[in-house]
């Protein structure tokens, strides 16, 4: 049997920007940094010396500008990728995306489609603090006309990067910047996945556990505890908030009547909270259970003492999957890390 | 230049008379929707857009109508728009703030200050990196320059060297506030320009003939040359920040400085002028304001029938 292809999240991006540069002339990527030694944490490491300079552009400490820049661009035939190195810094086109972006093909009468991709980075741990780490997936959800995807595996990074490119709408993709570093099976051809709502990572029939991003993948070792204590959870990774397909959400609670959302970002006003409404109204007359979890409502603080209460764990997930069973779950020992819960593994050690 | 000049007062009094009847019909509640009249901003449009050929492209701002009008944007789907009728050339989607026709060259009007300043940026840019001989003319107001993003365009423009023409019409008032509570005195654009490493240039904002010619030069040296320019013209609206109404009551524009810019009113001007030298007779403006009026009866009367779209529409174009 031959053996899969095993890569890091980061290298996926990378090879799936390659791809589709060297297919389609009209992609360009612009940044801070992108044509840098570290190259957004590797993702677009080395393009520069693969494409013509016309194609791979630094710019400017200009966030909103050149984000109406690629606007420009967009709608005059390119298809442009922005990349940021953190969440936060988009905060400064703001304007650009929420008022132009997301409305130019409404407000023109379908006239002038956007076609662009803005790369997002959140980042956690090592101390970043309340501003280099925030979850605001939500934020660019609640706007419709812009297209809201989070890959959660390196072969989902890849194919929803190039679909995400393909696309006509302007796409805000989010990376988890823990995840750039997590390895699995990515095909070495070019390949995408619709951009079409919830993947079944996992089947059973006793609850459904809703999440995504990174926390999906807390989510997928909670799955696994609760394999070992006879109780079958389903899976389902939501890797595009908006616009949400509910309909396989429904499916599978309709099947387990039982449903835990996790958050990636904060709990409050989160995208649980839009799940947890659409099922209610959607299950109105049958009893379901339902729970939501997410980070603490406050800014992320720097010190680990502090920051280690922040995000849901796969311990207080299992607390709260106790309380909806009503029974004792019990962990096994090879679940307790000894990794310190601002790194996700050995090997992070910051900076950043 | 007889030509020309009779063709910049026609445009010119084409975009006076059909602005005044918006103001005029604006009372029937039919244009349901912000107006920022161009009335007495007539001259920069008219002048600049004169040399622009029809794959030169605009973007503009709130006070879009003579800009849209002028870079000869559809009338009809003008007025249909300001009557939120599925003819408009928005489809009733965006009202009077998001003037297009991209047939035209109009890109893109938005209200938000400053806006489209760098989306302009970004189209020229891509002309630039298609290798294409056309031209972006980006159309702001004084507050715009006030923005962030005005500076960092013009830094990209430089740095890249993009054939856009920056438009800065100075009408000396951000809605009610003066220039004096905004800007420093000591503040003057085309010398920030310049620091950048942009040319700059300042022609009367009501002298269309001047603007005309001076910037026939500009625009040429533009294509020539990739290289971008900032233009500053000072100037004056006549009615109020928006709406169809006169102001002046509320007296936040000195008597004497509305006086002094009302008898310097660009029409007048060069009516004037160009029957004094008779290059034009009274006969021959009738006849214009006659054509004129025929095609407004027409805007208006097309909009009236026009249908206002279907329910259906309100979801239709979230997505492409």
């Amino acid at each position: 049997m031959l053996e899969k292809r095993i890569i890091t999240f980061a290298n996926a991006i990378n090879e799936g920007l390659e791809q589709i540069m060297q297919k389609d002339k009209n992609v360009i990527v612009m940044g801070l940094g992108v044509d840098d030694p570290g190259g957004v944490f590797g993702t677009t490491k080395d393009l520069i010396k693969k494409f013509p300079k016309d194609r791979v552009f630094d710019m400017p400490t200009s966030e909103n500008a050149f984000t109406g820049f690629a606007i420009g661009l967009a709608i005059s035939g390119k298809k442009p990728i922005i990349s940021h190195q953190r969440v936060e810094f988009s905060l400064l086109s703001m304007e650009q995306i929420i008022n132009q972006a997301s409305k130019w093909f409404y407000m023109s009468g379908g006239k002038v489609p956007v076609p662009m991709v803005i790369r997002l980075i959140v980042g956690r741990g090592w101390g970043q603090g309340p501003q280099h780490s925030q979850s605001l997936e939500v934020l660019f959800s609640h706007i419709p006309g812009l297209k809201v995807v989070c890959p959660a595996t390196p072969f989902e990074a890849k194919g929803m990067l190039i679909e995400s490119i393909k696309d006509k709408n302007p796409v805000i993709f989010f990376e988890h910047r823990w995840l750039h570093l997590t390895k699995g099976y990515v095909p070495k051809k070019m390949y995408s996945i619709p951009l079409n709502g919830p993947r079944l990572m996992k089947k059973g029939g006793d609850i459904t556990i809703i999440s995504f991003s990174y926390m999906l993948i807390e989510c997928l070792t909670v799955s696994k505890i609760l394999s070992d204590n006879n109780i079958k959870a389903e899976v389902m990774n939501i890797n595009v908030l908006n616009p949400l397909n509910i309909k396989k959400i429904n499916n599978s609670v309709r099947k387990t009547k039982k449903v835990i959302i996790v958050d990636n970002g904060w709990k409050n006003y989160g995208i649980g909270s839009e799940i947890f409404t659409r099922l209610f109204e959607n299950f109105k007359k049958n009893k379901i259970i339902c729970e939501r979890m997410g980070i603490a409502n406050s800014p992320i603080p720097s010190t680990i003492s502090l920051s280690k209460f922040s995000y849901p764990t796969k311990f207080s997930i299992i607390k709260k999957i106790e309380q909806i069973f009503k029974k004792k779950i019990i962990i096994k020992k090879k679940y307790f890390s000894k990794i310190p819960s601002d790194q996700p593994d050995k090997n992070f050690l910051g900076p950043f | 230049m007889k030509k020309i000049e009779k063709k910049l007062l026609f445009k010119m009094l084409r975009i006076r008379n059909i602005e005044q009847a918006i103001a005029d019909n604006y009372k029937f509640q039919k244009m349901r929707c912000p107006v920022h009249l161009s009335i007495g901003q007539e001259a920069p449009a008219v002048g600049i857009m004169e040399n622009l050929r029809k794959n030169d492209k605009i973007v503009t701002a709130h006070r879009s109508h003579a800009h849209y009008l002028a870079k000869g944007g559809n009338l009809n789907s003008m007025i249909a728009e300001l009557h939120g009728k599925s003819s408009g050339c928005a489809k009733g989607k965006g009202g009077s703030m998001h003037l297009i026709d991209l047939e035209a060259g109009v890109s893109a009007a938005v209200p938000i200050v400053g806006s489209t300043i760098p989306i302009g940026v970004g189209i020229s840019w891509n002309m630039k990196l298609r290798k294409m001989k056309n031209i972006v003319v980006i159309f702001f107001g004084d507050g715009a320059t006030e923005e962030g993003v005005f500076l960092e365009s013009l830094d990209f423009a430089s740095l890249h060297s993009l054939p856009v023409l920056f438009v800065c019409e100075n009408n000396h008032f951000s809605v009610y506030s003066p220039l004096s509570n905004r800007q420093s005195k000591k503040r003057d654009i085309i010398k920030i320009a310049k620091a950048i490493g942009i040319s700059g240039s300042k022609i009367h904002g009501n002298d269309v003939l001047s603007i005309y010619k001076k910037s026939k030069k500009i625009i040429n040296n533009i294509k020539r040359n990739t290289k971008p320019h900032i233009l500053l013209l000072d100037t004056f609206r006549h009615l109020e920040h928006c709406g169809p109404n006169n102001d002046n009551h509320l007296n936040y524009r000195s008597k004497n400085y509305i006086r002094k810019w009302l008898d310097n009113c660009p029409i007048q001007n060069l009516k004037k002028k160009l029957l004094r030298n008779k290059f034009v007779t009274h006969a021959q403006i009738k006849n214009y304001e006659n054509k004129i009026s025929n095609e407004i009866k027409f805007a208006f009367k097309y909009a009236n029938i026009s249908k206002f779209p279907e329910k259906k529409y309100l979801l239709k174009n979230i997505y492409a």
